[in-house]
């Protein structure tokens, strides 16, 4: 669709160029580990090298006696003023420092401040702490077993490691749906442990002032409004009152949901710098973060499906054990404890569905959705993707066909599935038709099909995945009671330039730019001119916070609601101008004109200069408006992605070497971002898909805790991607857009897991677990008898 | 710990400064000298977000100590920009996309000027070489790769 807007104003469809980047490039960005205070401090923090032990003592002199260390915090000075627990968005609790035992190996167990970050780290080398170990549990199978050793002993009244049981769906129709039918497929898909790693890690400075009492955090976080409430909440006891906090999210290196979380450390900064009455900066260590911060996944799934002999899917079913570590720590929007999973029926219309997900504690860290992923929509979107494959083995279907054969069709939008959403708009054929033409499936299948007789491996994958994005309607969606709307508050100078705050936090989406570009198709004045801030609590708006793809859902929505509200009154403005009557004025982009009499106009910046220096009489003078959307519905972003992979029989390593990935995220703001943010998706994808797991062995210890074996992909292992788009505009947001950030990362996994399946499927092989290492594969090449 | 008194040239300017033996090279430039441009984001040498110009050659400034760079010439990403003009790799990030969060985005551009000096017309593998020890989470590198091309074109003299 061709911009309404000149290039010069840069409404949407422009590829402008980031506004954010002149810092960027220039080494100018502000981060956190940037703010330098006067008279501040450093914190490190002692951690646990048990996966699961009683503390015996803690020994803080030697540290106290290094020159520099000026206090060690342990457990026991946190009790004194009821910090040593905090709440999670979950519901439950999780220690903030511990006075009785550890839960998982690298658990915060005391922090040290002393006045440089070497002394600091040399403070904590001083720090002797006597364990008794306890027996760990690692398994969450074995976790709910009978006999289990209780972990939470905490909890007065727990007598297992059992968090919830969740369900939706209707089990008896679907079991019945199960009996009835020709077909069913059943496979165990476990999703491993993974870590966001955005490159920077987390931390804060946390500075209160004694003499105001007031606190100022610096702090990595997505969500800066929630975070200032939640220590309100936490710490109101101790004086911290929200009308004297202030959090400040700067520029933020990566997020991808692992900056949602409140980490023990930002607490201990808090603490450390109110008792101290200095400025506290704390910065964790790339080990730290990978070994502590929040995870992903660790979803243990059964899934199953129905169909008729003709391909007909009927019926599904899915089972899944969550591991969630020692705390039901999930950012999960509250009344979902596992998250949007219930999204599994996916692309097809299946008219009976059933889902249930228990979750149990074990001796690891908490956290589980934390990467790119709009609330455990990779997992369901994973099963129902996987599992969709396996059925096409079992008929002998093309994958594309089945996939054709049972997709909701355009018609049927909106479409309410059988467990309970309603999707807003998809054409989901006509995206899968345009990736099978665009990479040549056809062909593919051939060169497969020679390649076989040569005993060579190539395979063709595929994944038409449906999100569900822009967390959302308040009816159904709050954290801790807060409601999930988002805001913008835009305000006109007289010049007629514009300032755009809102209640969202980019962490590298490049809202400075796509919100200025929103601003600039609803009120004509160049992007350009739009100053857009966000992250600030004494300046934005109220709001939850960017994640889950929710920006545009949200905050995007109520800068467009709010521009319109601004062009009413400019309206208003007009007519008093131009001496006309409202009904008479028409709106281009940029001016209000005299219908008929195109050369009688105001432009939006004459009227911007009028409504402070000639507003018509009883009227305010000024031109702002504020919103807070509360979005009618959630949005659902669409794709359909194949991959082909080579398979070296060799050493068993998977070379992808096309993907080609068709999106549907409804009316595009800025091309250019939009297909960056795919790029980045895809190798997000790619990342769990072939490389990144987390994993423990029996004692607890983790292996994958740094970058010397948790491997990211690098330029080597990644693809040129090739990107392609269709359009269905969402139908209730105010200019059609859907979320974006995550439908990559969703997408992409099951493409390239279906793409290895693909390339053995002759041999018999019908799932491998992600990551698919060369070691997975060349074993499985090694039974089969094909291995080089 | 013993103290050392370090000369170290940084964007052609001698900085002098008392530095205890252990102190990193990154450390040296972000707290010391106050250039933050420079990140950290990773503890064993894998993430090249600290990358800068050691004598002209890039090494991650996370594993070089501040009194290995005595006496030697340091270019950080401040550097790039000369009498207010972009570098040609600067201005192809921000015209490629190149860059998201922008963390990585300074080490990034150390070593695709590195590479450049050494080779100035470098294939895509080329370029995937040379950054490959640079990690980026945001932009899953395509862009990085043509605003790597884009510099090189720029830098290139004009054919007669």
């Amino acid at each position: 669709m061709a911009p309404r807007t000149s290039a010069e104003v840069s409404g949407m469809g422009h590829s402008m160029k980031r506004k954010e980047d002149p810092r960027f490039i220039r080494g100018q960005g502000r981060y956190v580990d940037d703010i330098k205070l006067p008279g501040m401090v450093h914190l490190d923090i002692v951690r646990s090298p048990y996966a699961h032990a009683r503390i015996k003592a803690i020994h803080t002199e030697k540290a106290l006696a290094v020159p520099g260390v000026l206090a060690v915090i342990t457990g026991k000075t946190l009790e004194q003023f009821n910090l040593h627990w905090m709440p999670t968005l979950m519901s439950d609790t999780q220690m903030v420092l511990p006075t009785e035992k550890v839960m998982y190996q690298a658990q915060e167990v005391a922090a040290v401040i002393a006045t440089d970050r070497y002394t600091a780290a040399d403070g904590v080398e001083a720090v002797e702490v006597e364990y008794e170990p306890l027996p760990v549990v690692v398994d969450p199978f074995k976790a709910l077993e009978p006999g289990a050793p209780v972990l939470r002993t905490d909890k007065k009244d727990k007598k297992d490691n059992h968090i919830f049981h969740w369900e939706v769906g209707d089990r008896a129709a679907t079991d019945a749906a199960f009996a009835a039918a020709d077909v069913t497929v059943k496979e165990q898909i476990y999703l491993p442990r993974i870590h966001v790693a955005s490159i920077e890690t987390c931390g804060c400075v946390a500075d209160f002032d004694r003499a105001m009492g007031h606190l100022t955090v610096y702090m990595t976080t997505q969500a800066p409004h929630a975070i200032r409430t939640v220590i309100a909440l936490v710490a109101g006891h101790v004086g911290l009152s929200e009308e004297r906090i202030r959090v400040v999210s700067p520029d933020i290196g990566g997020g991808f949901g692992g900056k949602v979380p409140v980490y023990p450390g930002y607490v201990i900064a808090i603490a450390a710098s109110v008792v101290l009455g200095k400025p506290v900066k704390w910065v964790e260590d790339r080990t730290e973060n990978l070994q502590a911060d929040s995870f992903a996944r660790d979803y243990h799934i059964t899934a199953e499906l129905a169909a008729k002999k003709d391909g007909t899917m009927t019926a599904l079913r899915i089972k899944t054990l969550a591991d969630h570590g020692y705390a039901d720590a999930a950012a999960n929007p509250s009344k979902f404890p596992a998250g949007l999973f219930s999204i599994c029926t996916g692309s097809y219309d299946l008219k009976h569905a059933f889902t249930e997900v228990d979750a149990a504690y074990t001796n690891k860290p908490p956290g589980g959705i934390a990467y790119r992923c709009s609330f455990r929509v990779t997992e369901a979107v994973h099963a129902i993707e996987r599992i969709t494959d396996v059925l096409a083995q079992k008929l002998a279907m093309d994958p594309a066909e089945l996939r054709l054969k049972n997709f909701i069709k355009p018609e049927q939008f909106p479409y309410k599935s059988a467990l309970g959403w309603e999707y807003d708009s998809g054409n989901y054929p006509a995206a899968l038709k345009l990736a099978i033409d665009t990479i040549g499936y056809a062909e593919l299948r051939q060169e497969q099909a020679e390649k076989r007789q040569k005993g060579e491996l190539m395979g063709i994958g595929i994944s038409s995945f449906t999100e569900i994005v822009g967390a959302g309607p308040s009816k159904q969606f709050d954290i801790l009671g807060i409601k999930m709307f988002d805001s913008a508050e835009i305000r006109i100078h007289p010049t007629g330039k514009a300032i755009a705050r809102f209640g969202t936090k980019s962490q590298g989406q490049g809202h400075e730019t796509t919100y200025a570009q929103i601003v600039a198709e609803e009120l004509g004045i160049p992007a350009a001119h739009v100053q857009v801030e966000e992250g600030d609590t004494d300046t934005a708006p109220y709001g939850l916070g960017t994640y889950a793809s929710r920006s545009t859902p949200t905050s995007g929505a109520a800068c467009a609601v709010a521009a319109r509200k601004i062009r009413e009154k400019a309206k208003k403005i007009a007519a008093y101008l131009l001496e006309a009557s409202e009904e008479d004025l028409e709106w281009e982009p940029g001016k209000f004109y005299v219908k008929g009499a195109p050369q009688k106009a105001k432009t939006i910046q004459e009227i911007a200069f009028a409504a402070y220096t000639n507003h018509p009489p009883g009227m305010e003078a000024g031109l702002e408006a504020v919103d807070y959307y509360d979005p009618p519905n959630l949005t659902f972003p669409f794709g359909s992605y194949i991959c082909v992979v080579d398979i070296d029989r060799g050493t068993g390593a998977v070379k992808i070497r096309r993907f080609l990935a068709v999106d549907d995220c409804g009316n595009i703001i800025n091309p250019m971002i939009v297909d960056g943010q795919i790029h980045g998706g895809l190798t997000m994808g790619m990342a769990p898909a072939l490389l990144e797991e987390i994993s423990y062995d029996e004692s607890g210890n983790i292996s994958g805790g740094s970058f010397m074996d948790y491997l990211l992909p690098t330029a080597m292992e990644t693809p040129s991607w090739e990107t392609a788009k269709t359009v269905t505009p969402s139908p209730h947001h105010p200019f059609g857009a859907k979320g974006v950030g995550e439908s990559a990362t969703v997408g992409a996994p099951p493409a390239i897991a279906n793409a290895v399946v693909d390339a053995l499927s002759h041999l018999g092989v019908r799932h491998i677990d992600i990551p698919i290492t060369p070691e997975k594969v060349w074993t499985i090449l090694k039974e089969k008898g094909v291995a080089e | 710990m013993a103290k050392h008194q370090i000369r170290v040239k940084v964007q052609g300017t001698e900085r002098a400064a008392e530095v205890e033996s252990r102190l990193l090279l990154v450390h040296f430039l972000r707290e010391v000298l106050g250039l933050t441009g420079t990140h950290i984001g990773c503890d064993t040498t894998h993430c090249g977000a600290c990358t800068v110009l050691l004598d002209g050659q890039p090494v991650k400034s996370c594993t070089v100590l501040a009194v290995q760079a005595d006496g030697r010439e340091v270019t950080t990403v401040e550097g790039l920009e000369q009498d207010g003009k972009l570098h040609p790799i600067q201005e192809g990030f921000w015209q490629e996309h190149g860059l998201q969060c922008g963390y990585c985005t300074p080490g990034m551009l150390m070593t695709g000027y590195a590479l450049l000096q050494a080779n100035p017309d470098p294939s895509e593998a080329e370029i995937r070489q040379a950054i490959s020890g640079n990690l980026c989470r945001c932009t899953g590198y395509v862009n990085i790769v043509k605003a790597v091309r884009y510099a090189a074109g720029k830098l290139r003299p004009n054919p007669a």
